[in-house]
C-alpha cells in the first residue's frame, strides 16, 4: 500500500485524536464517565479555560449554514450527531475509525472525518455535509461530473468522495491525475469506481475553471 | 420467441447514459438501510463470541439492564450454546442511542468453557487437529469431477508438469455493513434490509420466525454493496425483529465493521496441487488436480479447476476442510479466482517448457469462438508483441513484465416477473421485486421500458427493492440483467399491445398498425394519425392501464468469455509489485448501458488487483481472533494502487443480454502473477503477492 495514503492526514487521524485527548490540543472535552483518564490527572489535563462536560448537554452546531440545536453526550461523535440526531444521512458511517473517508465533511472548508471528531468540539465552526453542497437544488460541478461519468456504483462511498473532491478542487483547481489520486487517497470504494472518479474530478475541474474564466 | 430490435434501431440500449439515481447518490438523498429512521427507533448490537471454540455456560445480563437507555436484551441467540468461531452471535441488546451500545456489550458477563480449535487449512487437515464438529472429520469426503481418461491422457503427453498454488481467504467487505431496520406493524413485520434478495430474505425470515409470507415485507431501495455476501437472510434480522418485539419499538441493527469481517462470509482459501500434460505441438492432453479449501464452519470451498481451457482428460478431487472461522458465502465468481490464479500460471509454465508464446498456447487450447476473437483484440491493444521473451531481462532493480489470463462465466438468468402502470397523464411506473446493488439495475429497467415504449429514460418511474413487487430472484451470479431485462421488455410489450388496442379502436385501424416511437404513438400506413404519448394516454381517461409480464426466452443467454492483459513493475530491492496497466476485453452480449457496464468491469478488475496483492484474513494463532478486522490492516485497493485500466466492450447484441459482473474479477490475479514472473523470472505461487513473498522467492532463486 502506498505510504502516502497511510500517512495522509485528512482531518484528524486516530493518533491525533488520542494525542489530542491527552494534551487538550484539539479539544476541550474530556470523557468523564468512562474512566479513561484517572481522576487525579484530570485537573492538570484539562488546562486553563477548559470546560468539563457531564451527562448530556444541549449544543448548537452550524451545519450547512443553519444553526441546529441538539442534545449530545461528550462522547457523541460529529458523525452520530449529524446522522442520528439531525438525520442528515448523506454522510455515511462505514468504518467508524478514520480509515475509509465515507464520513468526510467540510469544517471551515477543510475536509475532515466526522467519525473522528466529537460534536462538542466543533461548536462555532462552519460544517458542510453533502446535503449542504447543493442547497439550491442544483448539483455542483463535482456532483454533476460524478453522475455524468458514472463515478459511483453502490454509492455508499460517494458522498465522501464528493466532499473530498470538492475540497481538493478548492485547493488545487487543476490537479494532475497523480494529484487527484493523492487528494482522494483517504477514501475507499469497494465497488471499484476509482477510474471513473478520476475522470469525474478532471471533468469537474475543467468545468469549474471554465466557469471562473467566464465570470 | 421474443427478439430485441436491431442495435442500429435502438435509441437507448447499447448507448452511454448516466444512471437515473445518480443525483440521489451524489447529494446524499439516497436512503440506504443504514439511513433508515423511525420515531422511537432503538439501536441494536450483537455480542459475538470471544473464543473460536467454546461452550457458553452462562450469560449474565443483569449489568446490561442496569445501564440507562437499554430497552431490550437477548441472551438466547445461539441455538446450541456451542460456538465455533470468534464473533459467532451469542447475545444482543437494543438501546436508545448508538453511544450506549459499546458499553452495553461490555457489560454482558459470559462464562465460557474454552475448547481446542483449529484456524488454518493445512493445520486443520492434520490427524491430530481438534475437530470443528466432534462427530465429523475436518476433511470432507472428496467431490470428484472426471472427464475422459486421465491416465491415458498423461500417457499421450510428451511434457508433464506439476506444481502447487495457494490462495488466501478474502472478505467481501461491502461498505454498507450487513443489517436491518425492522418494526412491527401489529403482527406484520416490516424489514429494511441491506440485501441482494428482497424476496429471498422475506421467504427466509418468514420461515425462521414461523410467520406467513404475507406478513413479512422486505424493502431495500438502495444498498451499499454485497458482492455475494448479502444473498441470504441474516441472523441479525431475526435478532432485530426479536429485540423490536421485546421493546415494542423499531430497531436498527447494523453490524459493526469487526463483526462484518468475522461473520458475514468470505471467499474460501485454496491449496491446489496440479499436474498437467501436453504434447510438443501445444495440445493439452491431461489435467489432474487435488484441491483443498476451507469455508470455515461451512461448505462450498470448491476450486473450479480446470478453468477456461479445453482439456479432454480431466480428474479433479476436491476436499472442503472445516476450520474455526465464519462460514464462507458466495463472493463474486465463487471458486473461480482461486482456480484461475493456479490455472493461468500452469498454462504459462507449460508454454515456457514447450517454447511457445503464452498467447499462442492459449489460442491452441481455447475452444470458445468469442474468446478467440477477444484474445486478438486485447493483444493488439495491449501491445503483447512488446513482451520480453526472456524473463527478468530488464537491467537494474526495477523490472517490468507482462502477463495474461482469461475470463469465463456460465449462468444466464430467468424467472423475473414485473408489472407496469400507465396513467392517463402519460406517466409510467414499472414494478419489479429485484434490487440494485450498484450495478445499475434500476437504470437498466428504465432503459428497457423507455426503449420499448419509445420514451425517454426520465419518463419511467422505476420501483424496485420491495417484496410487495412481482417476484424476481436474488441478484447474484451475474443473473440479474439476463433475468430482469427480458421481463421488463415483455411487460412493456404487453403495455404497448393494450394501449395499441385502444388507439386502434380510436382511429379505426388494425392494432398491428400502431407504432410507438420518439414520444409519439403513430398509426402507420394510410391512416397517418399521430398523437403524442401524453395525448394517447389521455384516452385512458380515468382508467389506469396495468399489465403484468415475465421473463421470456430468446432475449438473454448464458456463457461469458473475456480476457485480460496486465503490465507490472516489480522493485526487486523492496519486493513491491505495482500494477501499471490492465487491458480487459469483456464479453457483453447486448449492452444495456455502456457506462454502467464499463464500471462493472473496472470494479471486477480492481477487486482482482486487491485479491492479487493486498487482501488476506489473518488470525492470531493463540486466541483465534482475526487480527485485521478493519480497513486499516485489511488492505483493499485505494486510489494510489489503481492502475490505468482500459476496458474494451466486446458486444454481440445478437446473443441478447448476458450478465457481466463476475467474469472480470476472475483472471486478474493470474495475469498479474504471470506478469510478475515475466518481470523477475520467479513465480509467486501464493496469494496475496506481498513484498515478503517476492523477496523470499528472489532469495530462493539465488540460493
Amino acid at each position: 500500500m502506498s505510504e502516502k495514503k497511510n500517512n495522509k492526514v485528512k482531518g484528524i487521524t486516530r493518533r491525533d485524536f488520542l494525542k489530542g485527548l491527552g494534551s487538550g490540543a484539539i479539544g476541550s472535552a474530556i470523557l468523564t464517565g468512562g474512566g479513561l483518564i484517572p481522576a487525579e490527572s484530570k485537573a492538570e489535563l484539562l488546562g486553563p479555560g477548559a470546560e468539563k462536560i457531564h451527562g448530556t448537554q444541549k449544543i448548537e452546531l452550524l451545519i450547512n449554514g443553519k444553526k441546529e440545536r441538539l442534545t449530545v453526550e461528550p462522547r457523541t461523535t460529529l458523525l452520530t450527531a449529524i446522522r442520528d440526531k439531525l438525520h442528515l444521512t448523506g454522510t455515511k458511517e462505514v468504518c467508524d475509525r478514520g480509515q475509509c473517508g465515507a464520513c468526510t465533511v467540510l469544517i471551515d472548508e477543510k475536509p475532515m472525518l466526522a467519525c473522528m471528531m466529537l460534536a462538542v468540539d466543533v461548536r462555532g465552526k462552519a460544517i458542510t455535509t453533502v446535503e449542504g453542497l447543493s442547497g439550491s437544488g442544483k448539483l455542483t460541478p463535482v456532483q454533476e461530473a460524478f453522475v455524468e461519468k458514472d463515478a459511483l456504483m453502490c454509492g455508499f462511498c460517494t458522498p465522501g468522495f464528493v466532499m473530498a473532491a470538492t475540497a481538493l478542487l478548492k485547493k488545487n483547481p487543476d490537479p494532475s491525475l497523480e494529484e487527484i489520486k493523492q487528494g482522494l487517497a483517504g477514501n475507499l470504494c469497494r465497488c471499484g469506481t476509482y477510474p471513473k472518479v478520476f475522470e469525474a474530478v478532471k471533468a469537474a475541474a475543467a468545468k469549474m475553471r471554465k466557469g471562473v474564466a467566464h465570470e | 420467441m421474443s427478439k430485441w430490435k436491431p442495435l442500429e434501431k435502438m435509441k437507448i440500449l447499447g448507448k452511454k447514459y448516466p444512471r437515473i439515481d445518480g443525483a440521489e447518490k451524489v447529494t446524499g438523498r439516497a436512503r440506504y438501510t443504514y439511513d433508515q429512521f423511525k420515531e422511537g427507533m432503538l439501536y441494536g448490537a450483537i455480542l459475538g463470541s470471544r473464543y473460536p471454540a467454546a461452550k457458553i455456560v452462562k450469560i449474565d445480563d443483569s449489568m446490561v439492564w442496569s445501564l440507562p437507555g437499554v430497552k431490550a436484551v437477548l441472551t438466547d441467540v445461539h441455538p446450541t450454546g456451542r460456538v465455533r468461531y470468534v464473533g459467532e452471535e451469542i447475545a444482543a441488546v437494543a438501546a436508545t442511542t448508538p453511544e450506549i451500545l459499546g458499553e452495553a456489550l461490555r457489560l454482558f458477563r459470559v462464562e465460557y468453557e474454552k475448547l481446542p480449535f483449529t484456524l488454518y487449512l493445512e493445520e486443520a487437515m492434520k490427524d491430530e487437529a481438534p475437530r470443528v464438529f466432534p462427530r465429523r472429520s475436518n476433511v470432507n469426503k472428496p467431490r470428484i469431477r472426471e472427464e475422459g481418461n486421465v491416465e491415458q491422457g498423461f500417457a499421450q503427453a510428451e511434457v508433464v508438469l506439476e506444481d502447487t498454488f495457494r490462495t488466501q481467504v478474502q472478505i467481501q467487505t461491502p461498505l454498507e455493513s450487513h443489517g436491518s431496520m425492522v418494526y412491527w406493524d401489529g403482527d406484520e413485520l416490516i424489514i429494511y434490509d441491506s440485501t441482494q434478495a428482497v424476496h429471498g430474505v422475506r421467504e427466509g425470515i418468514a420461515k425462521m420466525l414461523d410467520m406467513p409470507l404475507h406478513k413479512v415485507r422486505v424493502i431495500c431501495h438502495h444498498m451499499g454493496g454485497g458482492f455475494g455476501s448479502k444473498l441470504q437472510p441474516g441472523i441479525y434480522t431475526v435478532i432485530a425483529a426479536r429485540l423490536a418485539k421485546q421493546a415494542n419499538a423499531p430497531v436498527r441493527l447494523m453490524l459493526d465493521r469487526q463483526l462484518e469481517f468475522l461473520t458475514t462470509g468470505n471467499r474460501p482459501d485454496s491449496l491446489s496441487r496440479i499436474k498437467m500434460g501436453a504434447k510438443r505441438d501445444g495440445t493439452i492432453t491431461a489435467f489432474f488436480a487435488k484441491t483443498y479449501g476451507t469455508a470455515g464452519i461451512g461448505n462450498g470451498a470448491g476450486v473450479r479447476l480446470p478453468i477456461v481451457y479445453s482439456i479432454p482428460n480431466v480428474r479433479h478431487e476436491h476436499h472442503d476442510v472445516y476450520t474455526n472461522a465464519g462460514a464462507a458465502r458466495p463472493f463474486r465468481a465463487p471458486g473461480c479466482p482461486q482456480a484461475s490464479f493456479a490455472m493461468e500460471q500452469m498454462m504459462d509454465e507449460m508454454a515456457e517448457k514447450l517454447g511457445m508464446d503464452p498467447l499462442q498456447f492459449r489460442l491452441k487450447n481455447d475452444s470458445n469462438p468469442t474468446r478467440q476473437k477477444e484474445w486478438m483484440i486485447g493483444a493488439e491493444r495491449f501491445g503483447w508483441h512488446r513482451r520480453k521473451v526472456t524473463p527478468a531481462s530488464d537491467p537494474g532493480p526495477i523490472k517490468r513484465g507482462m502477463g495474461l489470463g482469461a475470463s469465463i462465466w456460465w449462468p444466464g438468468g430467468r424467472g423475473t416477473k414485473a408489472s407496469m402502470k400507465i396513467y392517463s397523464d402519460g406517466s409510467v411506473e414499472v414494478f419489479c421485486g429485484t434490487q440494485d446493488l450498484g450495478t445499475g439495475t434500476r437504470t437498466h429497467i428504465a432503459a428497457v421500458a423507455a426503449e420499448e415504449l419509445g420514451l425517454e429514460l426520465k419518463q419511467i418511474k422505476v420501483h424496485i427493492g420491495d417484496s410487495n413487487y412481482p417476484r424476481s430472484g436474488a441478484s447474484g451470479g451475474s443473473t440479474t440483467s439476463p433475468s430482469v431485462a427480458p421481463a421488463i421488455k415483455n411487460t412493456a410489450e404487453k403495455a404497448r399491445q393494450e394501449l395499441g388496442k385502444i388507439l386502434a379502436e380510436h382511429w379505426n385501424v388494425s392494432p398491428e398498425a400502431i407504432i410507438f416511437s420518439d414520444g409519439y404513438v403513430i398509426a402507420s400506413g394510410e391512416a397517418k394519425q399521430r398523437l403524442s404519448w401524453k395525448e394517447a394516454c389521455g384516452l385512458l381517461e380515468t382508467d389506469v392501464l396495468e399489465v403484468h409480464g415475465e421473463w421470456s426466452e430468446g432475449l438473454s443467454s448464458s456463457g461469458v468469455a473475456g480476457c485480460q492483459f496486465a503490465e507490472v513493475e516489480v522493485d526487486t530491492d523492496t519486493g513491491k509489485i505495482r500494477v501499471l496497466r490492465i487491458v480487459a476485453v469483456a464479453d457483453c452480449g447486448l449492452i444495456l448501458d455502456r457506462l454502467t457496464t464499463e464500471s462493472q468491469v473496472n470494479g471486477g478488475i480492481i477487486q482482482g488487483i486487491s485479491y492479487a496483492l493486498f487482501e488476506e484474513r489473518l488470525f492470531d494463532p493463540q486466541t483465534g481472533a482475526m487480527v485485521n478486522p478493519n480497513f486499516e490492516t485489511y488492505k483493499i485497493v485505494g486510489t494510489m494502487e489503481t492502475p490505468e485500466i482500459e476496458v474494451i466492450l466486446f458486444d454481440e447484441p445478437e446473443r441478447g443480454v448476458i450478465g457481466i459482473g463476475e467474469p472480470p474479477t476472475i483472471p486478474t490475479s493470474g495475469a498479474i502473477a504471470n506478469a510478475v514472473y515475466n518481470a523477475i523470472g520467479v513465480r509467486i505461487k501464493s496469494l496475496p503477492m506481498t513484498p515478503d513473498k517476492v523477496l523470499q522467492a528472489l532469495a530462493n532463486q539465488k540460493a
